[in-house]
């Protein structure tokens, strides 16, 4: 499952990067890299942008750097 | 505590250039709150936005302390010293001492906002690699206790090997005494020799830097290792030998490529602190959490984004027009009492016609600037402005560019020269020079003074349903430049500007409530520049454009005795024929006649023709001259210039502004590049002349064809 697979609300720990793409090394920058908790926030009109929020912050990329991220969802609790 | 914090480097090691006073740079991520605190520090004024990269120029502050004083060096907002886009590069030239004009720093006040420690600390530690002296501001400190964040500032002070952490906030100026005593002495202040984040890379670079010599810093190795500086990375292939770089590498990163590993490394690093020092630590920020869910809903996100434009376009025409009113009584009434005080002579002609109906008919405009800067800084000021650039992305996409290069278009409905510098957060040189050139087409707070004088004078006042139809009218206009702007970006994108697909990931900044002095002291700012233009530039052309207009004098006593006994008999013809032959025999006249062959396919007169040529140093001036024209060659019983240009005949009696004519000159206007600064800026921002020769030439062709279409196929129907 990658980080472009989630519906909005989902929360996933990012476990494995593909670091094959620069674009994905400037999320990389941004902080997001592997074993930190993120939430799928928004998606935009055609599934595409997507917003990602993390340690308080929010990112938006799109989903061709998305599948660069495989991700481990977490089972929401309510 | 973590490893090799022990260790301190000697005061006496650290190199000042400037020994008779200190210059600190403010450094920081984007929003962060940095220009607030400079604002706060310096007392000086200079805009602050709330969306990625607005900080672009090098400002410069004095902050008085109590035994000396500093300067201040405000840098653009970044997020690593990667130097990946223009903004970037600047802050990264100034803090390594390589921008040429600029010191290198003694010392580092780093901006840290308490919301976003994940990433503010991901940033210090790559500074802490320059070894300069080095203290934090933890600034945003309200917020973070309004969403349950609370910092140990001494675990993080010892957690980063002692580099004081001073806790503010610019809003209640808490904290500011503390952290300005501790700038007093801020060179004295210790950095760890090894930052605690990447104490493997730190050691091997400061091994190597030793072995190369004195040429050789800690930073420029690491640069060099980190392929972040691609000619010093060139450099150190050189010096130690490619296998040798190869090797150390490959022991430092694995195989990851060497900026991933330092996010992997570093962020690492930060999370572990972050556990230490912070309670509690949130996904996503309570605040902003409930409106921003609804402000970036796919659907409700876009209507609220057309109703905002549709809200800016009604208040422009409906809040503003009492008081433009006012204005319009004040300078007719003025220029009327001034001929009524002083009799009809060259200086009251000079007083009336050239410098109030000149001056005037700009300064009018006033009102609605204000109201459509107003919304512009509300809007990026809660950070909505940031947020459309997600909401944007898929129609950019079609255009060939990013969600990226909506910010610097939507803010060049403010100003295109603010706009241009703000695509320096554009990774890509293709695609930022793409939004360089689309930007100028977005409809300027410039354009909004020729807009607003055509439309009152010639779209009737009428309701469409809730709309007014003048306001319908202007976001037709800046539709109009919108998609002028998009057409560009698509053409030059699938032209001389192909490139790779750009891609798209920014750090969106929360919804916050904006500083009702902040909106207030860059209003104030916005209405000074308006009028410092308007009583210089604008000034000096209206005072030109009069004299060229009111002189040679004809003879009176000459010209009366061709006239035919019954033109006589109506003083007020003799009075209106006569004031349009002096117009007409004037140097602006005889000027005027010549350049008007080029603008007659557009159904100008030398009139208008002459005023918009006087309109390319700066749009606006052409309103002005308008009004000087009109005046001087007035009939007596028109008052506004509105109701003087509805008046205005061809020698043969038709009248000029047709409705085809007044669509062509609002698109001309809506097209064309009437503004030397903007093009002065474009030069600087592209390093070449090619693209601002381009930019002027285009949108002028353009603008021109545009009206002449326009005009004749209007005229044909």
């Amino acid at each position: 499952m990658t980080l472009a697979d989630l519906t909005p609300g989902d929360t996933a720990i990012l476990e494995q990067i593909d670091t094959s793409d620069p674009g994905v090394i400037r999320l990389m920058i941004l902080g997001m890299v592997e074993n930190i908790t993120v939430r799928l926030e928004n998606v935009a009109i055609g599934g595409d942008p997507l917003e990602v929020g993390f340690f308080g912050s929010s990112v938006s990329l799109r989903k061709e750097q998305a599948r660069h991220f495989k991700v481990k969802r977490i089972p929401s609790s309510d | 505590m973590t490893e090799g914090t022990e260790v301190k480097i000697p005061v006496s090691g650290i190199e000042i250039r400037h020994k008779a006073r200190e210059s600190i740079a403010l450094i920081g991520n984007p929003n962060a709150g940095k220009s607030t605190l400079f604002n706060r520090l310096t007392g000086l004024r200079q805009t602050t936005a709330n969306f990625p990269g607005v900080t672009v120029e090098k400002h410069l502050g004095t902050v008085q302390l109590e035994h000396s004083a500093i300067s201040l060096v405000d840098l653009p907002g970044i997020y690593s010293l990667d130097g990946n886009s223009a903004d970037e590069r600047i802050a990264v030239d100034v803090t390594l001492g390589r921008m040429e004009d600029t010191p290198r720093p003694s010392g580092l006040l780093v901006v840290i906002d308490a919301t976003h420690i994940y990433q503010g600390l991901y940033l210090l530690e790559q500074l802490l690699e320059l070894q300069l002296p080095t203290m934090v501001a933890l600034t945003m400190i309200d917020a973070a206790t309004a969403n349950g964040i609370s910092i140990d500032t001494e675990a993080l002070q010892d957690a980063l090997g002692g580099i004081p952490v001073y806790p503010v906030s610019s809003i209640t100026g808490h904290g500011l005494d503390e952290l300005k005593h501790g700038l007093e002495h801020v060179t004295s202040n210790k950095v760890p020799v090894i930052p605690a984040s990447w104490p493997e890379l730190s050691r091997t670079a400061q091994s190597v830097a030793q072995q190369l010599g004195p040429d050789w810093q800690r930073i420029d190795v690491i640069q060099a290792l980190l392929k972040t500086h691609p000619e010093l990375a060139g450099k150190l292939g050189q010096q130690l030998g490619t296998d040798a770089v190869i090797k150390l590498r490959s022991t430092l990163f694995g195989d990851a490529p060497p900026a991933a590993a330092e996010a992997r490394q570093r962020y690492g690093w930060v999370k572990n602190i972050i556990a230490e020092v912070q309670e509690h630590t949130p996904l996503y920020l309570k605040m902003s959490a409930r409106l921003v869910r609804w402000t970036n809903r796919p659907w409700p996100a876009t209507l609220l984004f057309f109703a905002v434009l549709m809200l800016v376009f009604q208040a422009v025409f409906t809040w503003a027009t009492p008081l433009m009113d006012v204005i319009d009584g004040a300078s007719s009434n003025l220029g009327q009492w001034i001929v009524t005080q002083l009799g009809h002579n060259a200086f009251s002609s000079f007083l009336a016609d050239g410098v109030i109906a000149g001056v005037g008919s700009v300064i009018i405009f006033l009102p609605q600037i204000l109201i459509l800067f107003l919304f512009i800084i509300i809007l990026e000021d809660t950070g909505y402005l940031a947020r459309t650039s997600f909401l944007m992305d898929r129609v950019m996409r079609t255009v060939g560019l990013s969600g990226q290069s909506v910010i610097p278009m939507l803010s060049s409905f403010a100003c295109a020269v603010p706009a241009i510098m703000a695509t320096r957060v554009i990774p890509g040189r293709k695609d930022r020079i793409a939004t360089i050139l689309a930007a100028p087409f977005m409809t300027c707070s410039a354009r909004l003074p020729i807009y607003a004088l055509l439309i009152a004078a010639f779209v009737p006042d009428d309701s469409v349903g809730w709309m007014n139809l003048q306001g319908l009218v202007l976001f037709g206009l800046y539709l109009l430049g919108i998609l002028g702007g998009l057409g560009t970006a698509l053409l030059l994108k699938s032209t001389a500007l192909r490139g790779p697909k750009p891609r798209f990931m920014l750090a969106l900044p929360e919804f916050r409530v904006p500083n009702l002095q902040t909106v207030a002291i860059k209003l104030y700012d916005r209405g000074r520049i308006f009028l410092k233009r308007a009583g210089t530039v604008i000034f000096v052309v209206a005072i030109g454009v009069w004299v060229l207009a009111y002189y040679p004098r004809m003879d009176v006593a000459q010209y009366r005795s061709t006239l035919t006994a019954s033109q006589q008999t109506d003083p007020a013809n003799v009075d209106n024929a006569q004031s349009a032959a002096q117009m007409s025999q004037s140097w602006l006249g005889r000027i005027g006649r010549k350049i008007e062959p080029v603008f007659k396919p557009l159904g100008w007169d030398w009139r208008v023709s002459s005023a918009v040529v006087a309109g390319f140093p700066a749009r606006e001036v052409v309103v002005a001259v308008m009004g000087t024209i009109y005046a001087v060659g007035s009939d007596a019983d028109e008052q506004s210039l509105s109701e003087k240009l509805r008046a205005a005949k061809w020698p043969d009696g038709r009248t000029i502004f047709t409705l085809p004519m007044v669509l062509g000159l609002l698109v001309f206007y809506a097209w064309c590049l009437q503004c030397a600064a903007t093009l002065a800026t474009i030069r600087r921002e592209t390093n070449s002349w090619r693209w601002p020769i381009f930019a002027w030439t285009y949108m002028t062709t353009i603008g021109y064809v545009g009206a002449l279409v326009i005009y004749q196929v209007g005229s044909l129907l």
